[in-house]
């Protein structure tokens, strides 16, 4: 086994009388892709919150890199190197697409925050350049200079994915990056995630797409009403009755 | 939306410089080419741009920047009386002033966003202006306010021997502020403090306080403590606010109360408003008309509403008469109050907004001939 990159300790989190995450136990690998799937209202994003500082757990520790990082400020669980694109997009509405991804370039950059307003934009040659590449990465190169708020659902995701993919995270944390994108957009999501696999970068995704999960997980957690009921290879998910009876509703995979 | 190049910051830096320096000439053909309104379009003008880059970029709407004006003209009045009647010193007291006051008021104001952020500076700026009127007499002679008196320190002055007969006016160097050098005076000043705005707009760091308006939230999670940074434009645009308030002082060595109160405040976020928030020029052009038509509509009265009504049939003059005087003259603010409405209602990104409908019009006939599928969104 490689070395545990994220580790979630005995994780607990209510909301009122709900038990939306109920001692959770998860380590994650480094370098591998690691898929989450359960129904709605299981409580996925709500990890992914407790992960990324949203969310403070009533009880349990998140350790990132052997480093705990539950209380800290979500900006400096980015900088530590965790980046999260999320369910519904985040992205800067009234922000060109091209800015959109040079924000998130400039932080890894010059960090939590730098005074540099004498520096015209147009001097910053490497980081618009690196932005453009991304955002030709993902299929948005011809729309650099448009508004990302009159864009379509799914290209809204790419360009959050471009937002994450340019501060090279050492973590990122995908919430159902395909939903809404048309199948053509889906499979290329898919190759762009598979090709970033090679860099080394760990994914945790969450995604209802079986087709998605399946072809691109190392290992997947079956998440229901708060808890984990199983984990494992793709293969073993697949068989699991438990898992079939839980959430796939008996139906072949 | 494209990127800013430098030749065109240059561009519109010569454009901007000639068009101020110039404005008594081209403003002569609507009479508003005397001192002492030009004086008032390139003061109110650099509180607009300073306003401009904590709203218009970061989208916080503070009510009480006429704190900050306040502060600039008392720490300049103050300047006058103790050290010198330069109005260098003044200056320079009074951005510094304002920025420390702004530093204090901002580091609360901002634990907050939205309504209530609006609400504390509106408080804070009441309270400034009660503590002016009434507590702090001493330092800001109530309700009289700071005036120059024949017996004042002026110690920097003193040590150069220069000694004046009666009230002093205040000098750049021996040239007195008033009339045109008066004038030109602050348009240098606009020309510099717009300069300063326009490197903002188009810096990283502008670019991140777009993004902090546009989604705050996502700013937090792509790496970014965001409290700075509206501190930051806070202290900034307060500091504006001094340097208009210690230029009011220039023209006028006086300093009253009255210059805080939230009517003060409400002004320039109308000016920016209606001129158009966020983009570089809307606020001077908020700024242009508002002063212009004010200087017009408060001068007129009864009088000068029947001769000009002169024309019509008696009983319908009188009628036009009746009709039109609340709305000039102290009702000025009527016709002020009239004018935002409309604005706001039909035209929310104000003048500038309604420049670009128009410059589109060309380009919708064009498309509506060969229609484009994706429409490009031009820089604002
Ligand atoms: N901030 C919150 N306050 C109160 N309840 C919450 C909050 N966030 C989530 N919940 C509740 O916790 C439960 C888990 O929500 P969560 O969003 O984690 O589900 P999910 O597995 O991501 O579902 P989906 O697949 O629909 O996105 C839901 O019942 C939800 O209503
Ligand atoms: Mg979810």
């Amino acid at each position: 086994m490689g070395d545990i990159i994220l580790d979630i300790d005995k994780v607990d989190k209510t909301f009122g009388g709900l038990h939306a995450l109920a001692d959770i136990d998860l380590k994650i690998e480094e370098g591998k892709i690691h898929a989450i799937i359960g129904p709605n209202g299981a409580g996925k994003s709500t990890l992914l919150n407790v992960c990324i500082g949203r969310l403070e757990p009533d009880r349990g520790t998140v350790r990132f890199n052997g480093e705990i990082i539950t209380g800290k400020k979500p900006y400096e669980i980015n900088h530590a190197g965790v980046v999260r694109v999320f369910q519904t997009p985040e992205i800067f509405p009234d922000l060109s697409l091209l800015q959109n991804v040079m924000v998130p370039a400039f932080a890894k950059r010059d960090g939590t925050f730098k005074f540099n307003f004498w520096k015209s934009l147009s001097s910053e040659k490497a980081i618009r350049e690196e932005a453009e590449q991304v955002l030709n990465d993902l299929g948005l190169g011809e729309h650099l200079n448009h508004h990302a708020g009159s864009m379509s659902r799914g290209d809204k995701r790419r360009l959050e994915l471009a937002m994450g993919l340019i501060q090279h995270p050492r973590l990122l944390l995908l919430d159902e990056p395909t939903a809404g994108m048309s199948r053509h957009d889906t499979n290329r999501t898919i190759e762009l995630l598979t090709r970033i696999k090679e860099r080394g970068m760990t994914k945790i995704i969450i995604e209802h797409d079986m087709h998605v999960v399946f072809s691109l997980a190392d290992t997947i957690s079956v998440l229901a009403q708060g808890r984990i009921i199983a984990q494992g290879t793709p293969d073993e998910i697949r068989g699991n009755p438990k898992v079939q009876e839980a959430y796939l509703g008996g139906a072949e995979l | 939306m494209s990127m800013p190049t430098l030749k065109n910051d240059l561009a519109i830096m010569v454009l901007f410089t000639a068009a101020v320096l110039s404005a008594p000439l081209w403003l002569a053909p609507i009479g508003a080419d005397y001192p002492d309104l030009l004086q008032k379009f390139a003061i109110y003008g650099i509180f607009a741009v300073g306003f401009n880059i904590l709203f218009g970029l970061t989208g916080y709407l503070s009510f009480g920047h006429a704190a900050f004006l306040g502060v600039g003209s008392y720490t300049a009045v103050w300047s006058f009386k103790l050290l010198s009647m330069n109005v260098l010193p003044a200056v320079a007291l009074s951005v510094l002033m304002a920025g420390v006051f702004a530093y204090l008021i901002g580091f609360i104001s901002l634990r907050r966003s939205g309504i209530y952020f609006s609400i504390l500076t509106l408080a804070f700026a009441q309270m400034c202006y009660n503590l002016a009127y009434s507590v702090l007499t001493p330092i800001t002679n109530g309700e009289t306010g700071l005036q120059l008196a024949n017996d004042d320190a002026r110690v920097i002055d003193t040590l150069f021997g220069i000694s004046y007969d009666g009230l002093p006016s205040t000098t750049l160097f021996g040239l007195e502020m008033t009339g045109y050098p008066g004038f030109y005076f602050c348009a240098v000043l606009l020309i510099l403090g717009f300069f300063l705005s326009l490197r903002i707009f188009h810096s990283p760091f502008g670019m991140k306080l777009r993004a902090i308006k546009s989604n705050q939230t996502r700013m937090v999670y792509t790496g970014y403590n965001t409290k700075p940074y509206l501190l930051t434009a806070f202290v900034i645009s307060g500091m504006y606010a001094g340097l208009a308030g210690a230029l009011l002082a220039v023209t006028d060595p006086l300093a009253g109360a009255e210059r805080m109160q939230w009517t003060a405040s409400g002004e320039v976020v109308l000016m920016t408003i209606l001129g158009g928030a966020g983009t570089l020029i809307g606020p001077l052009l908020g700024v242009g008309i508002i002063k212009y038509f004010e200087n017009i509509f408060s001068a007129m009265n009864v009088q000068q509403l029947t001769e000009m009504f002169a024309f019509l049939p008696d009983w319908l003059g009188k009628i036009a008469v009746t009709l039109t005087n609340p709305f000039v003259g102290e009702g000025w603010h009527l016709t002020l109050g009239l004018l935002f409405m409309l604005i706001v209602i039909f035209l929310p990104g104000g003048v500038m907004e309604g420049m670009r409908r128009i410059a589109a019009i060309p380009r919708k006939l064009k498309q509506r001939a060969v229609p484009k599928p994706t429409p490009a969104t031009e820089e604002k």
